[in-house]
């Protein structure tokens, strides 16, 4: 098992070398950069040595080499330099918004779970019933369902039911609340989008789970647990469920590590200040520091989800440790 | 739906109303929190370094100016009053070359330290003789600014290298916040960029990056008696549509650059007397700047025919329906006293009202160039109004003469690499959007030499216009050669087309009094003189 985690963990380092080096140039080919729409993008006059300035200030006028080894010393210091945009330590930036989108990513995951594992089960469980035919359609209606667009669609029954109940409409808060300040404004703010996220999440999970205990339901060992009498709730929570959560601890890692950086459109849609925003505003801003570090805070979060996703499957399955 | 327009129509009577007797007709309340949207972001807080209205909005209310638009009479494009200076805005001596401040006595920087006339020299030292490796935005302003004195602690003296009408609006800035002198001296002119130390009606409290800005009532501010709310919170909305909702669920009162119409009127439909809306001229424009480096675009004939064909008068009937333009110009903002009247705009290539002859002296203009029905690319920004918008209704307004035009819409970054790097592009949706209503300077757009100008031409002759208008002594002298400067620009030359001016629509929530809206979303952002009625 040591052997194994070592030969992961050694395995983390190219990848976040070659995510390193795509980011850098490709961010490089997009045309313009920060300065030119920092001083000249309301349209005001800007004095092209202004801009100059601008861009010597923010090392942009070295030499492409030199500013991508200064960005990868950043990793040997410990020093992930400055936004461009605003001046601030890009480890602040990212800090801010790192609690909110981490306790998104969670409530969206505890949603999708609460709603994937029963749903599935049941779906399975009663195969070509109604009950199926429901679930089925439940979740097929959450996967064609954009959760930005469902966002939307809360925001607004939100507005007009209570106008039409209460007299004045309401929508859920604007700015970010941490809990411990205050959880019931923190929660008002946060379950629209983690209900919006987490239904579309749960609908890719259900059917995951339905189709992983279908398959494990036809197992010749279940069909034995049966032979010896055993009640069916048992056979399933104990014997088949363990084997039919390998698929779907994948998919809920796979889609936990995305919401952390990739809720670009739901976060907009809820006003969120979280790590998608502030892609979407580095992206627009032409930051390329800022960019460069969150996408290698998202490669990372990848990379690491999948290890532990991997040392996960270990523990659940013998043959992937010994094998 | 009758009665849709019939509470819009209400709304921005009571609107209206409100803008002509705010302040006077009820007493102002004291208290309250003020919550507002913004729709852009925070580069730096340094207003000296900035150009955006992303800044302005939260941080103005920490900072005075020198001077600025009369807060009771923004709409005004012409009346300046004082804010840390005393008294009147000073009128010019010695030939029109000198302007003498007294400046108050009674203002302390929000960290106790009293403000002088040092404080004002130091911060227009920045801004117009910056040291090197200090970026300031709008040096350029003031290139008529010799040196600046302090005889005493009370007076500042600007001393003009020529006399110049563009002077007292480029002091008027919104962005000259005034610095404290000790600041610069103690912790350098960079300081400022993530530092605040002001002397305006509200005193910092936090800024959460991407969040929020908050300030609270400075109780020692100058303007006695305000501000009248005990704070504020500028909430970052960069998406119209939440900032539309956020206004609907009272989440913000009030959201100060502007709103498209298909917005006011579902707010209006919504909430019917509790909101207001307030509608103004803006003092932007947006163009169509044709690449004179390319063919057939370096022949007047091709760029007279391209004004000839676009329908002002009708554009700004219909389009101001659907998108945040409205009002038919030349060079100069439609309202001020050196703008074109109507009768002077008709005599111009392509504001005739007569469609029908423009169209057709548009058809035989383009057939004598030999480019009858030629094909070409419009580059456009990404950003949807009124770029995309407009962009669009000018591809119908060619198609009217014969012109294919495809549109490449571009985002803003390599929207500004194409215009100012590599000027790929035939024709291109340009901008001018400025802050204070300064026809002098705001017309250097139409300038060849100009930084933000994207044409690509040299016009001597337009040059030598300029360079009379600068030196006009009198608004009689100036506002004659602007109508020379603008018959050659727009129409003889027709170097850039005019389209139309901006339409600003500032719905907020009727409790907001004592706000009035200004032709830019730049002015009038104090703070000061807003209060809730609540």
């Amino acid at each position: 098992m040591y052997k194994y985690i070592i030969k992961r963990t050694l395995l983390v380092i190219p990848t976040l070398i070659g995510a390193a080096i795509l980011v850098f140039f490709l961010l490089r080919l997009i045309p313009g950069d920060v300065c030119e729409l920092r001083l000249a993008g309301t349209g005001l006059y800007a004095d092209p040595a202004e801009i100059l300035l601008c861009q010597q200030n923010l090392g942009l006028d070295k030499p492409l080499f030199v500013q991508f080894l200064d960005f990868l010393w950043g990793y040997v210091v410990f020093d992930l330099g400055d936004s461009m945009w605003t001046g601030f330590p890009v480890t602040h930036e990212i800090g801010l918004r790192f609690q909110l989108s981490l306790q998104v990513a969670l409530m969206a995951t505890f949603v999708a779970t609460a709603i994937a594992i029963p749903l599935g089960i049941i779906s399975a469980v009663r195969q070509n019933t109604w009950i199926d035919y429901v679930v089925r359609g439940f979740s097929i209606a959450g996967i064609a369902m954009p959760s930005f667009w469902l966002g939307i669609l809360i925001i607004l029954g939100l507005l007009i039911s209570t106008q039409a109940f209460l007299g004045e409409p309401w929508m859920p808060p604007i700015e970010y609340v941490s809990p411990w300040e205050d959880l019931g404004g923190n929660l008002a703010q946060l379950i629209w989008p983690a209900i919006a996220t987490g239904y579309r999440y749960s609908a890719v999970a259900t059917r995951m789970m339905r189709s992983a205990l279908l398959e494990v339901l036809r197992e010749d060992y279940v069909r034995t647990a049966r032979a010896k009498g055993l009640v069916e709730k048992v056979i399933i929570n104990r014997h088949a469920l363990k084997n039919a959560l390998l698929p779907v601890v994948t998919v809920i890692a796979i889609e936990f590590a995305f919401l952390m950086g990739g809720l670009v459109v739901t976060e907009q849609v809820f006003n969120l200040n979280g790590l998608g925003k502030l892609f979407v505003e580095s992206v627009q801003n032409q930051d390329f520091n800022m960019t460069q570090q969150l996408v290698m805070l998202v490669v990372l979060i990848f990379v690491i989800t999948n290890f532990a996703v991997d040392l996960f499957y270990a523990w659940l399955d013998p043959r992937i440790r010994y094998g | 739906m009758r009665s849709n327009y019939a509470k819009l129509a209400i709304a921005a009577a009571v609107g209206a109303g409100l803008a002509i007797s705010a302040g006077t007709a009820e007493a102002a309340k004291q208290g309250g929190m003020l919550n507002f949207v913004v729709g852009s972001k925070i580069p730096s807080y340094d207003g000296h370094k900035e150009s955006t209205f992303g800044m302005i909005h939260p941080i103005r209310p920490f900072y005075s100016i020198l001077l600025r638009i009369n807060p009771s009479n923004p709409s005004s494009t012409t009346d300046f009053v004082c804010d840390v200076c005393d008294g009147k805005v000073p009128a010019p001596t010695n030939g029109g070359k000198t302007y003498t401040f007294k400046i108050r006595s009674d203002i302390k920087f929000h960290d106790g330290t009293p403000l002088t006339s040092a404080d004002v020299k130091a911060t227009y030292d920045k801004i117009v003789f910056p040291p090197e490796g200090i970026p300031s935005s709008r040096k350029a302003f003031f290139r008529m600014v010799d040196s600046i004195t302090t005889p005493d602690a009370t007076t500042v003296v600007f001393n003009l290298k020529f006399p110049s009408g563009a002077f007292i609006p480029a002091a008027a800035m919104p962005f000259n916040f005034i610095y404290s002198k000790k600041d610069l001296d103690t912790h350098g002119y960079t300081w400022h960029a993530k530092n605040i130390n002001g002397t305006g009606a509200f005193k910092f409290v936090q800024h959460q990056k991407g969040a929020f800005v908050e300030g609270e009532r400075y109780a020692d501010f100058h303007h006695k008696g305000m501000p009248y709310l005990d704070g504020f919170k500028a909430i970052s909305a960069p998406k119209l549509a939440v900032r539309v909702q956020a206004i609907r669920g009272d989440r913000a009162s009030i959201e100060f650059r502007g709103f498209p119409p298909k917005h006011r009127d579902d707010l209006v439909k919504a909430l019917g007397d509790k909101i207001t809306v307030q509608e103004s001229d803006w003092n932007c424009v947006l163009l169509a700047t044709h690449n004179q480096k390319r063919k057939p675009f370096d022949d007047p004939r091709v760029r007279q025919a391209l004004t000839l064909g676009i329908d002002r008068w009708g554009g700004s009937k219909y389009l101001s329906r659907i998108a945040i333009v409205k009002t038919v110009g030349g060079v100069v903002f439609p309202n001020h006293p050196l703008a074109a009247n109507e009768s002077e705009l008709v005599k111009l290539n392509g504001y005739g009202k007569d469609m029908e002859a423009n169209r057709a002296k548009a058809k035989k203009l383009l057939a004598d160039a030999g480019k009858a029905g030629m094909t070409f690319e419009l580059n456009n920004r990404g950003v949807d109004q009124p770029y995309k918008v407009v962009g669009t209704w000018l591809i119908d307004q060619w198609k009217k003469i014969g012109l294919n035009v495809k549109q490449r819409v571009q985002p803003s970054p390599p929207f500004y690499a194409t215009l100012r790097k590599k000027k790929d592009f035939d024709v291109s949706v340009d901008f001018n959007c400025q802050a204070i209503i300064n026809p002098i300077v705001d017309i250097t757009k139409f300038l060849g030499s100009a930084g933000n100008n994207y044409g690509s031409y040299e016009d001597a002759a337009l040059e030598a216009i300029y360079a009379k208008i600068e030196r006009a002594g009198t608004e009689a002298e100036q506002r004659s050669l602007i109508r020379e400067y603008e018959t050659r620009a727009l129409s003889d030359q027709a170097h850039i087309a005019v389209t139309l001016w901006w339409y600003k629509i500032n719905p907020h929530r009727s409790y907001v009094k004592g706000w009035k809206i200004a032709p830019s979303h730049y002015l009038n952002q104090s703070l000061e003189n807003i209060w809730l009625d609540q």
